[in-house]
């Protein structure tokens, strides 16, 4: 935990660190103050690494044999699933990979919701995540075109047809996006490229993510700010290192059920057609992940106006932190956003559900009541209650059950409890 | 107050959740048969897959292409496992078109192992032309381009009937109690000892509807042996380390007083 009086043993590494000081780096990342209390909820930053590299070479392997041409992708990725040794395995990880991505990122993201890391002094933080959160909806998207079924072509048609909504200038942009008067080869050609850049600036905005973390530490359950190093914290390494590794072991295992047993129970089967421009799916549906989004567009029966909300439904986070009037971070002491959280969480199941189902009837009612819900827990719940609510005592240290309010003087053990 | 419209929020989700299934109206589901190939152990018929294949050859392949197989895969771990002569023997009886030779010409030549699966037409649109406008799709896939997988494409082979009265069909359309719509314009081509086992199975429609329908699922997954094996061996290890892992991790924090 000295990080700052660091010196290298070895003559060479002094040498070395002088001129570029990666030793110290290390020494910090390993000694780097972590809040001892932090639960398994807190492990998916270390997961969502793994799941970002884990796409980066399995994309890397498959790029050396997938063609990226209209005539020849589908082709080529049937190639790769009998031709290319372990060929089936690189690519079911990696189009699982996928789901699993999103799986973690979305436990991250609410768990940041329930616990209030995105509140002072981690603003920044939680900005950049939201920036990963939109490359990764972007590469995702592009990254199911590229075999070139039918949801591929399809999928890509209606997402790219949304730009055609801004006034004026939309047509143009769209056939600028496409390349061509339709989705098509060059769409394939431009989507395959970016598909291959977005994961590098994913990259580099996850370390940007870590740095940013690094500078105020660790938000954790109890939502106080801690001393570090402290009586509160443990080393990064070993303590929260081999936590970490449990924690992605475990998910390993439920990715590995999937890549080896249901390898394509998350995708759509039309996509093993290959993409027909002059046949239309009966119900053009996105991967799970957006459906929550597509509910929120076409709950909208103007165009533009359903663009716009499914827009607005990822912006409105950005503004999140300025949104919550709370003093405190965590939900643990906030009884009444406590129930709100959970009914947002059901509240963008519901949507996921009916994102999946025909724009008709119930579903578009049921699309409509949460895309409102949602667009409201966000603009008056979050500011109102945060200023209305009477929050729960809040101890003094993580160690140390020490209170302001004066009440039974476990609190702070029952927070453990309860987490 | 809260706590009930959540409760009353998370019913009615679960409310129409549950009524899903009426809403996809014109839908049969499949009849759900007991394939060797499920489970997270499955293996295929290997018998069943050589006389599927027979099926295959004998029936389906005078309309439907299955262009991303190769002979060779006949032969390989996983799949009909037919020996090496008898790969070259199925390769041999088809006549491929090779070349451009040195003096610029086409040829036709036996097939080999490394061959694909000859296309019974050259192209989509011959293909739809000869079938009355319906392109018979490419069967490398289809069982995974499907949804209900195998069971929907044996439904379909056995579920050929008499269309219901007031129901008119048109000339080269059938009525299909499970294909999506009924309509259908492939005839039914299974007839009770339509083809004849070389291992002397008796070839009922239903018998050479699983065999052909196990060879499609191969030909959908050649990899699904070696998948399920692999997979069961990759989970062993990962709880085994995950075990290991774990008890290092409460070892490490017993220095500390708080609980992993």
């Amino acid at each position: 935990m000295s990080e700052h009086e660091y010196t290298p043993k070895s003559k060479a590494g002094k040498w070395f660190n002088d001129r570029l000081p990666l030793l110290t780096l290390g020494a910090h990342l390993t000694d780097y103050p972590t809040p001892k209390n932090l639960n398994y909820w807190w492990t998916f930053g270390g997961i969502l690494t793994f799941c970002l590299i884990t796409q980066i070479v399995t994309g890397i392997v498959l790029a050396m044999h997938y063609v990226a041409h209209a005539d020849l992708a589908f082709a080529s990725v049937e190639h790769i699933m009998r031709d290319v040794n372990y060929g089936w395995l690189i690519r079911y990880i990696h189009s699982n990979g996928a789901s699993m991505f999103f799986l973690a990122v979305y436990i991250h993201i609410f768990r940041s919701l329930f616990y209030g890391s995105y509140k002072s002094p981690r603003e920044v933080i939680w900005i950049i995540g939201l920036l990963i959160y939109l490359l990764m909806m972007a590469a995702a998207f592009m990254g199911y075109v590229l075999p070139w079924g039918q949801m591929s072509f399809w999928g890509a048609t209606v997402i790219t047809n949304l730009f055609s909504a801004i006034p004026l200038v939309g047509d143009s942009i769209t056939t600028w996006l496409w390349g061509a008067y339709s989705v098509d080869n060059p769409t394939l050609n431009r989507f395959f490229s970016l598909h291959y850049l977005i994961p590098f600036l994913i990259l580099g905005l996850v370390v940007l993510h870590i740095w940013a973390l690094h500078v105020p530490g660790n938000n954790n359950p109890v939502g106080i700010d801690i001393k570090k190093p402290s009586k509160d914290t443990v080393p990064f390494h070993p303590y929260i290192t081999i936590k970490d590794a449990f924690a992605l072991l475990v998910f390993m295992i439920i990715f590995a059920g999937f890549v080896f047993f249901t390898p394509n129970v998350l995708g759509h089967s039309d996509n093993y057609i290959p993409a027909n421009p002059l046949v239309t799916p009966a119900h053009i549906v996105p991967e799970w992940y957006l459906l929550p989004f597509y509910a929120i567009l076409r709950s909208v029966p103007d165009k533009l106006g359903g663009v716009i909300l499914m827009f607005s439904a990822i912006f409105i986070l950005f503004v999140l932190p300025w949104l919550d009037t709370s003093k405190v971070r965590s939900a643990v002491f906030r009884p009444i956003y406590r129930q709100f959280f959970w009914i947002l969480v059901i509240d963008v199941l519901m949507l996921g559900y009916v994102g999946a189902m025909p724009a008709e009837g119930i579903y578009l009612v049921l699309a409509r009541v949460g895309t409102i819900y949602y667009f409201l827990h966000f603009i008056v719940v979050m500011p109102v209650v945060g200023y209305l609510e009477k929050t729960d005592p809040i101890p003094m240290s993580i160690s140390e059950p020490v209170l302001t309010g004066g009440a039974e003087p476990s609190v702070a053990r029952k927070v453990n409890d309860k987490i | 107050m809260i706590k009930s419209s959540l409760r009353f929020v998370f019913l009615t989700f679960l409310i129409y959740i549950s009524f899903k299934p009426l809403n996809s109206a014109e839908m049969v589901d499949p009849i759900k048969v007991n394939w060797s190939f499920k489970g997270l152990t499955g293996t295929f018929d290997r018998a069943s897959l050589q006389r599927g294949f027979q099926v295959y050859k004998e029936v389906c392949a005078s309309c439907h292409s299955m262009q991303y197989l190769s002979y060779r895969n006949l032969g390989e771990p996983g799949g009909p496992e037919f020996s090496e002569q008898e790969v070259k023997a199925i390769a041999a009886s088809f006549e491929i078109e090779d070349g451009p030779d040195s003096q610029g010409e086409m040829f036709t030549r036996p097939g080999r192992p490394s061959d694909k699966f000859k296309s019974p037409y050259p192209n989509v649109q011959a293909a739809t032309a000869a079938n009355g406008g319906a392109y018979p799709p490419d069967m490398s896939v289809l069982v995974k381009a499907r949804k209900g997988g195998a069971n929907y494409i044996y439904s379909v082979l056995v579920g050929y009937e008499d269309p219901p009265p007031g129901l008119d069909l048109d000339d080269g359309v059938y009525y299909n109690k499970y294909m999506v719509g009924n309509k259908i314009k492939m005839p039914n081509n299974l007839m009770d000892g339509l083809v004849e086992y070389a291992d002397g199975t008796e070839s009922t429609v239903d018998q050479m509807a699983k065999d052909v329908t196990t060879f499609l699922a191969w030909a959908a997954e050649p990899e699904l042996e070696e998948r399920h094996k692999t997979g069961v061996k990759v989970i062993i290890y990962l709880v085994l380390l995950t075990i290991l892992v774990y008890l290092s991790m409460k070892k490490i924090w017993s220095r500390v007083d708080t609980e992993v």
